[in-house]
């Protein structure tokens, strides 16, 4: 009876095998005890039901994603820091952390940051600005969208579960087996480490449609394809990436689960199965994933730089071109990530070439950027510090990829920190510092307010430059053949290194500690920072034209677009900003607790299933699709906003605009900015 | 900046709609369905590639009979050509409710075909699940071998599809029932015929591909 | 949009009609030749390769409804996309695992 209850579930499964692992234990109850605890105290259980996790509005279910993000980017630091401070004991020593944890650390560190920091960062940043960029008011499913965001935190749920309920997977965020097999991996870490990923990138998969189609159908009148700024346009190529590339994911997991939990023999290493045909699909999902979480960030230079610098983004087209040649060469490279597997010279060779022509569109990119600044009257706000550094940083990650694009050097360096310090080198700039200077960029245009500077200041010189303490020695260790991975190692000559990365991640601590602190100053003095007007850095796109924060409809009326920048234009010709002559009522879709039911239901789901709890695979699986299925019966899912409170939104707004002094562009980084900026002469 | 008037965006054209809404209604009807449809194209391209991969992975575990019963012993292909009939005229008698539906708007011949069309997938259902039964009675079960694996869950995705076509139909039988063949409700038996057609050419592959190549191997 | 619907219903008919007939056809003809085995082994794989392939075809066209006229454009577009995914994906698999097998074989 306790079997069929609770499946394997049992007392042995409470994290009390190592202190750390009981205290990041406690830290996660602890938190979720006082994040409940001060919902209750503020009365907040209403608002944050009807306002966030009911609402299907884009901008909410964006912000939402960050909030996840921020969260998991908290766990996912702290956990690299402490692997740092490990490997920098490990000389000749087993350290404070025995193999099996350390296992589990970079398990979960890898695991989080691509599914559930990266992910989550960069949809919530395309959910927020994409729509308002395309001059929508919504994007085209916007349940479904909820949907989305609720499976993507189911997983996250179960990654934070996974810490205090049973050991998690220790077979690296790739999960290669045959070790993770049941013969060599018997406990729930390998599940959890399936469902958590299985239930991402389904809702990763969904959004990925729902992007595209809100690309291809919403576009204001008039914006053709050739006139969407161009983070709309890595949008779309990221949205065909997650739709094309997700799936083998989603089959190699599940092949992988089929092996696990009925005895199938896809990857075994037994009765005919092969494990690299897990590697090929894995590949085959992860090489396009590269891509997914590097061109938001080109967007969102293209923005920032463009805006920063005053003037049209150079060479438009050929960015357009370069994204999308980006996109569909990625499909055509996997094969480097397993130059070793014992295939032909042949075959690594046209892989290897495949992959070195991907150089040459990035090249493209950065010259267009520089162009973009070249004469421009650059302000160095903190998204444009972010640009700099990326340019320089992203250079020197991108020829060490063309390095390990050549077999023959992939295969001295294979599996060492040379690789670790490469992909770092590629994903913090490329990804990171594009998602941080986006939330700089946004922020005003989310809550009305702008984040502090000082300390987004602070932040960025602790990312860069903790980022090039913590990973440049580790490109010499590398290549000095370290492997990655190691919890101890016996050879002096790393040591120095080790604790030059040590340095570099204690800084990287620092940053994310400042931004929080930022975070809570910039709540904090908000009234100075307020930027109602809507128009903070002297914006060039649609998402700019309306007040800070945006109204729930966006738009109180669909803009008519003939140009790239068309805000801008209208402002040079001075009709921006016009009141309409009539307001219309505008039909909004209502909230709706689907998403909700499926966040709670999938996340059980996928528990119940680490833990074989049959009978609650059986109800969550029900309550998931049942809730779906009765939401189709619901036509009660629009609300309408009537034309006389659009109005008066409206007409307060644009008062509010006439009497906002517009900024000079130099004190823009100061309190006198409330949102509007005068045109540089 | 120029604004749009509300409710006219720019024309679509495609979907035929039978009701007598005033036209705006119709029109913003027709842009909504026609989202609708192409996001539900985009998900079956995304399908797509998940079969694929099965089909991948199923060509290369061929030779993964690890001593195990192949296909010549385990496939039945009688029984894989009266499955192909009953999918092909499924998907003839879907597209006939298809049509009565968006040119005539006949409630009681739309519903005919459709239910023609669900009695044809259990028929399919039911020879499927037989043939499985027999492969495992012979000895061909899945954990048997890495060719059974792949084969068991290439052929097993496409039937779970089918159960899930069979149950959305039964699903808008209730629809029907509850609002008529009211725009929404026409859209989404779209939306079923596009899955029905779509498993029909899966299919295509599999008695190509599974069966027919698997026995003259 | 063709002015008279009810020519366009029968010729949509005649075309659900068309495809059951060809499909059925290009169904038979596969299964006909592994059933009587009148071929040569070679001459089998060719033609269940090439009726797989035509009824595909057809099943788009004529169920699915796939053509080259405008209002389809984006959805042919994304087929055609799709198509060339599936071919990299789905050859690239083939090539590299059918190296790899012959290399360690």
């Amino acid at each position: 009876m306790i079997h069929f209850l609770f499946g394997e579930l049992g007392y042995n499964a409470l994290p009390f095998y190592s202190a750390i692992a009981t205290v990041a234990a406690s830290v996660v109850v602890l938190g979720a005890v006082v994040v409940v605890g001060s919902i209750t105290w503020l009365r907040g259980w209403r608002a944050l039901w009807s306002e966030w996790l009911t609402s299907v509005d884009h901008k909410r279910i964006g912000i939402m994603y960050v909030v996840v993000s921020f969260v998991m980017l908290a766990r996912a630091v702290i956990e690299a820091c402490v692997m740092r401070s490990q490997q920098a004991v490990a000389y000749d020593s087993p350290g404070f952390i025995p193999p099996e944890h350390f296992a589990q650390l970079f398990t979960t560190h890898g695991t989080i940051m691509i599914f559930f920091m990266a992910m989550p960062f960069l949809i919530g940043i395309y959910n927020f600005a994409m729509p308002l960029q395309l001059g929508a008011r919504d994007v085209s499913f916007p349940v479904m969208n909820s949907i989305s965001l609720g499976l993507t935190s189911a997983g996250a749920v179960l990654m934070m579960i996974s810490l205090c309920l049973g050991k998690f997977s220790t077979g690296g965020w790739t999960g290669y087996p045959p070790y993770t097999e049941l013969s060599f991996s018997p406990g729930v870490g390998v599940d959890y480490w399936i469902w958590a990923l299985t239930l991402s990138s389904l809702g990763n998969t969904m959004t990925g449609i729902n992007f595209a189609v809100t690309i291809y159908k919403k576009r204001a009148p008039g914006m053709t394809l050739f006139r969407m700024p161009l983070f709309c346009w890595t949008a779309l190529c990221i949205s065909i990436l997650m739709i094309f590339a997700m799936p083998p994911l989603t089959v190699a997991t599940l092949m992988l689960a089929m092996d696990r939990y009925l005895d199938m023999h896809f990857f075994t290493n037994a009765l005919g199965g092969n494990m690299m045909n897990y590697v090929n699909m894995f590949w085959l999902f992860g090489h396009p994933e590269v891509y997914i979480l590097i061109l938001p960030a080109f967007g969102v230079y293209s923005e920032t730089i463009a805006t920063f610098s005053n003037k049209r983004l150079y060479g438009y087209t050929s960015l357009v071109w370069a994204t999308v040649s980006i996109a569909v060469l990625s499909f055509t490279v996997w094969l480097h990530h397993f130059f070793t597997m014992g295939q032909d010279g042949s075959v690594n060779a046209v892989f290897g070439i495949a992959t070195m022509l991907i150089a040459i569109p990035t090249g493209v990119k950065v010259y267009d950027w520089l162009l973009t600044m070249f004469r421009g009257r650059i302000r160095l706000s903190v998204p444009m510090l972010y640009a700099s550094a990326f340019m320089i940083l992203f250079v020197v990650g991108g020829a060490t990829g063309v390095m390990l694009a050549n077999p023959g050097f992939d295969y001295q360096v294979h599996n060492t920190l040379f690789l670790v310090a490469h992909f770092h080198n590629m994903l913090i700039p490329g990804l990171l510092f594009g998602m941080l200077s986006a939330y700089h960029y946004w922020f005003p245009k989310a809550f009305g307010f702008r984040l502090n500077e000082v300390w987004g200041r602070i932040i960025f010189a602790c990312w860069t430059g903790g980022f090039l303490l913590a990973f440049m020695p580790l490109y010499i260790v590398g290549a000095l053949g370290m492997p990655r991975r190691s919890q101890e190692f016996f050879e002096a000559v790393y040591q120095p290194y080790m604790y030059v990365a040590l340095a570099g991640a204690a800084l990287v601590f620092c940053a994310l500690a400042s931004m929080a602190i930022q975070l809570w100053t910039s709540i904090r003095n908000r009234d100075s920072l307020r930027v109602f007007a809507g128009d903070p850095w002297n914006g060039r796109t649609l998402e700019w034209s309306i007040a800070a924060p945006p109204p729930e409809y966006n738009f109180a009326r669909i803009p008519k677009v003939d140009s790239v920048d068309a805000f801008y234009q209208a402002k040079q010709q001075r009709t921006a900003w016009r009141a309409p002559d009539e307001y219309f009522d505008i039909p909004l879709p209502a909230n709706s607790p689907v998403g909700f039911l499926c966040c709670v239901s999938g996340g059980a789901f996928g528990f119940a299933l680490t833990w074989h709890i049959w009978w609650a695979v059986v109800v969550s699986a029900l309550v998931f699709f049942g809730s779906i299925v009765l939401r189709s019966f619901n036509r009660d899912t629009m609300r309408i906003v009537p034309s006389g409170e659009v109005q008066e939104t409206e007409e307060n707004w644009l008062l509010a605009l006439s009497e906002t002094p517009p900024v000079a562009n130099e004190a823009m980084f100061t309190t006198a900015n409330r949102g509007l900026v005068r045109e540089p002469v | 900046m120029a604004y749009t008037v509300e409710g006219k965006g720019p024309s679509h054209i495609g979907i035929r709609m039978s009701n007598d809404a005033p036209p705006s209604h119709k029109e913003e009807a027709r842009a909504q369905a026609e989202e609708a449809l192409f996001g539900f194209w985009v998900f079956l391209m995304s399908d797509l590639i998940i079969f694929s991969m099965l089909f991948a992975t199923y060509a290369t575990m061929t030779h993964a009979l690890a001593g195990g019963p192949g296909p010549k012993q385990l496939f039945d292909i009688h029984s894989a050509a009266l499955e192909t009939i009953a999918l092909l005229l499924s998907s003839f008698t879907c597209g006939l409710a298809t049509l009565y539906m968006r040119y005539d708007g006949s409630v009681k011949k739309t519903l005919l075909w459709f239910v023609v069309t669900l009695l044809l997938g259990a028929v399919f259902l039911s020879l499927e699940l037989h043939d499985f039964i027999a492969m495992a009675a012979k000895g061909g079960v899945p954990s048997r071998s890495g060719w059974l694996s792949a084969s068991w869950a290439l052929i097993g995705t496409h039937g779970l599809h089918v159960t899930t076509g069979c149950i959305w139909l039964l699903i808008m039988f209730a629809q029907v029932a509850k609002f008529g063949l009211d725009p929404l409700v026409q859209t989404r038996f779209m939306r079923l015929a596009l899955f029905w057609h779509f498993l029909d050419v899966v299919w295509i592959g599999i008695f190509s591909i599974v069966y027919l190549l698997g026995v003259i191997s | 949009m063709s002015a008279d619907p009810r020519r366009e219903r029968r010729q949509e008919l005649h075309g659900y009609i068309a495809g059951l007939c060809l499909a059925l056809i290009l169904s038979a003809i596969p299964f006909a030749a592994v059933m009587t085995g009148a071929l040569p082994r070679a001459g089998i794989v060719w033609t269940i390769a090439i009726a797989a392939l035509c009824q595909v075809m057809v099943h788009f066209r004529l169920f699915l409804h796939i053509d080259l006229s405008r209002s389809h454009r984006d959805d042919l577009q994304l087929i055609l996309f799709s198509l060339l995914i599936v071919v990299l994906m789905v050859g690239g698999t083939l090539w590299v695992l059918g190296n790899q097998r012959a290399m360690m074989g």
